[in-house]
């Protein structure tokens, strides 16, 4: 009863604001009319799934997330591994690595333009080494740049969840490893990497939701519609917003939360069979 | 690897991490003139046969000059209200969410109630998703309560979202049990406990959700694109979209500013910001 009262300011517009909209959602997604229309089952799902420009999105988002967030994992598990040995200057060096974080995505878009754009510098320094110019933005390669705006802006963050990992895992583990001679390769498979799991689960969470926000460097790159490569639910979304295409937006938005649910779904039982091998 | 050796690699990535913040700020301080003949030809399609003609950022100014700057703060007020829009928009959001949050992180960390993990779970989904899953409902639901193309379109959502509850609720049951039973011996009652000894005991945590909620509505593109069809309403984080491609001339100046607060936030917080997500990223 008690808990009720701190609960529920907070309780009351997450209701407000995320559940009742998401429910009022998953029911347009079945009806043919925004606000009192029929329901018509899974045919805006038949038409979602048929539509080339959501598959499109989907696949997009799928590979984008499937690419950045475990390179994004591996790049700052390394980084963490390096900072946390004998160094001088930690503390200014972690700073560094997070400044990134904390800096505007609007503010920096301007450099990355600068830097990819068809006659921008990278095409400058492939010139100098006598190779053809590539359009950056406008090709393939621009889901890589992307990517690599990620994980310029993220790495700081998950580093410092790493390192928080390493420094709880007691250091006896590993004198006693040294002990029984164990190499620095074992050492780090089976002290580091096994007691990081738990930070790791929280990572993959966090890099998830992060993938995610690269709608804003996208539209702030590209716009509304960008080169193919980048266009992913979000846009779609969006546009269908613009278009009133309603049916479609949230039979989309559906689809997606169903997707996320059930990897969340899975990553914590996961979590919970890892603890309980643990214990 | 000997320290040094170690010492030097991470600097020099360190460096690259820093080009893009640092190209900013020595940019801010060129002539109007001169960034139009470096960056003139960016978003333009030259033919690649035609060869050579290439845009290189440059690092140094030829001539230092406050001009961009003077231009925006002084010549051209809309920089000033377009930033003042995002502070309307981000401290009511920041205020509101870290309070009803940490209210709410208090229950669910420290207090017994039915159904409180199956609840929790719910707003972790809730925080994962993207802000356009919810959309047409939420301009629904904004649309009803008559909000429409104004800032409570975006802070009242913003005030409720799930992230803070998560992360302070992560901090909070770090906070051990030892000092709330002391105090509850004591004839403490609830309230006493949260106000007296959760949140002073959670200031790091709530100094890393301060820093990190500025940070994402600092930088919002989602809502007003959608909620704020008005021009004069919308944040930097948009004018910032426009100036790129229409004033590039002033752009590097804009930039530096929009993200001056931000970063010395973070450097006057540095050491609890840190504190605060490594605790959060522990389970509790």
């Amino acid at each position: 009863m008690l808990a009720l009262l701190f609960l529920a300011p907070s309780l009351i517009g997450f209701a407000v604001f995320y559940i009742i909209p998401f429910a009022m959602g998953v029911y347009e997604s079945f009806t043919d009319r925004t606000l009192g229309g029929s329901f018509v089952g899974f045919d805006n799902y038949k038409e979602l799934l048929a539509s080339s420009s959501f598959r499109k999105a989907a696949a997009n988002t799928l590979l984008f997330t499937g690419l950045s967030v475990p390179l994004l994992i591996a790049a700052s598990l390394s980084l963490a591994l390096l900072l946390n040995r004998p160094l001088f200057f930690r503390n200014g060096l972690r700073t560094a690595f997070i400044l990134p974080l904390v800096v505007p995505v609007a503010s920096i878009v301007m450099i990355w333009q600068i830097f990819a754009d068809w006659n921008g510098t990278l095409n400058l320094w492939l010139h100098h080494w006598g190779k053809e110019r590539v359009d950056w933005l406008q090709s393939d390669w621009s889901m890589g740049v992307l990517v690599i705006m990620y994980l310029w802006k993220n790495i700081g963050y998950n580093m410092i969840l790493f390192l928080a990992g390493l420094q709880s895992i007691p250091q006896d583990y590993y004198e006693t490893a040294r002990i029984e001679g164990a190499g620095r390769l074992r050492q780090l498979v089976h002290i580091t990497l096994v007691y990081l799991t738990p930070t790791m689960f929280f990572v993959i969470l966090i890099s998830i939701i992060n993938s995610f926000k690269v709608f804003r460097e996208t539209y702030l790159l590209a716009g509304d519609y960008p080169y193919d490569r980048i266009y992913m639910l979000q846009h779609y979304m969006n546009n269908m917003f613009f278009s009133l295409d309603i049916q479609k937006l949230t039979a989309a938005a559906t689809l997606m939360v169903g997707c996320i649910v059930l990897f969340v779904t899975g990553l914590l039982r996961a979590e919970r069979r890892f603890r309980d091998n643990m214990e | 690897m000997s320290k040094l050796v170690l010492t030097i690699w991470l600097g020099v990535m360190a460096a690259i991490m820093l080009v893009p913040i640092v190209l900013t700020f020595t940019n801010s301080l060129m002539m109007e003139r001169e960034i139009g003949l470096n960056y003139d030809l960016i978003g333009q399609m030259t033919d690649a046969a035609a060869g050579g003609k290439f845009v290189n950022l440059k690092v140094l100014p030829d001539w230092l000059s406050l001009e961009q700057y003077l231009h925006i703060l002084v010549l051209a007020p809309k920089f000033l209200r377009m930033f003042w829009n995002s502070a309307a928009l981000v401290v009511p959001i920041i205020a509101g969410q870290t309070a009803v949050a940490a209210l709410a992180a208090y229950a669910f960390a420290k207090l017994r109630f039915f159904g409180r993990d199956k609840l929790f779970l719910l707003y972790l989904m809730t925080m994962l998703m993207p802000f356009q899953v919810t959309l047409v409902p939420n301009y629904m639901v904004v649309d009803k309560l008559g909000l429409m193309n104004s800032g409570a379109a975006i802070i009242l959502p913003g005030i409720f979202g799930a992230f803070g509850v998560f992360m302070l609720r992560q901090f909070m049951a770090h906070i051990p049990f030892a000092y709330t039973e002391a105090a509850k011996i004591d004839g403490a009652g609830s309230w006493t406990i949260f106000a007296r000894i959760i949140l002073p005991l959670a200031k790091p945590g709530l100094a890393a959700l301060t820093v990190l909620l500025f940070v994402d509505y600092w930088n919002m593109i989602e809502q007003p694109i959608i909620f704020l069809q008005d021009a004069s309403m919308q944040p930097l984080s948009l004018y910032l979209a426009y100036i790129d491609k229409e004033a590039r001339g002033i752009g590097f100046a804009a930039s530096a500013l929009y993200m001056t607060p931000m970063v010395l936030l973070f450097l006057y917080a540095e050491s609890y910001f840190i504190e605060g997500v490594q605790l959060s990223g522990i389970k509790g």
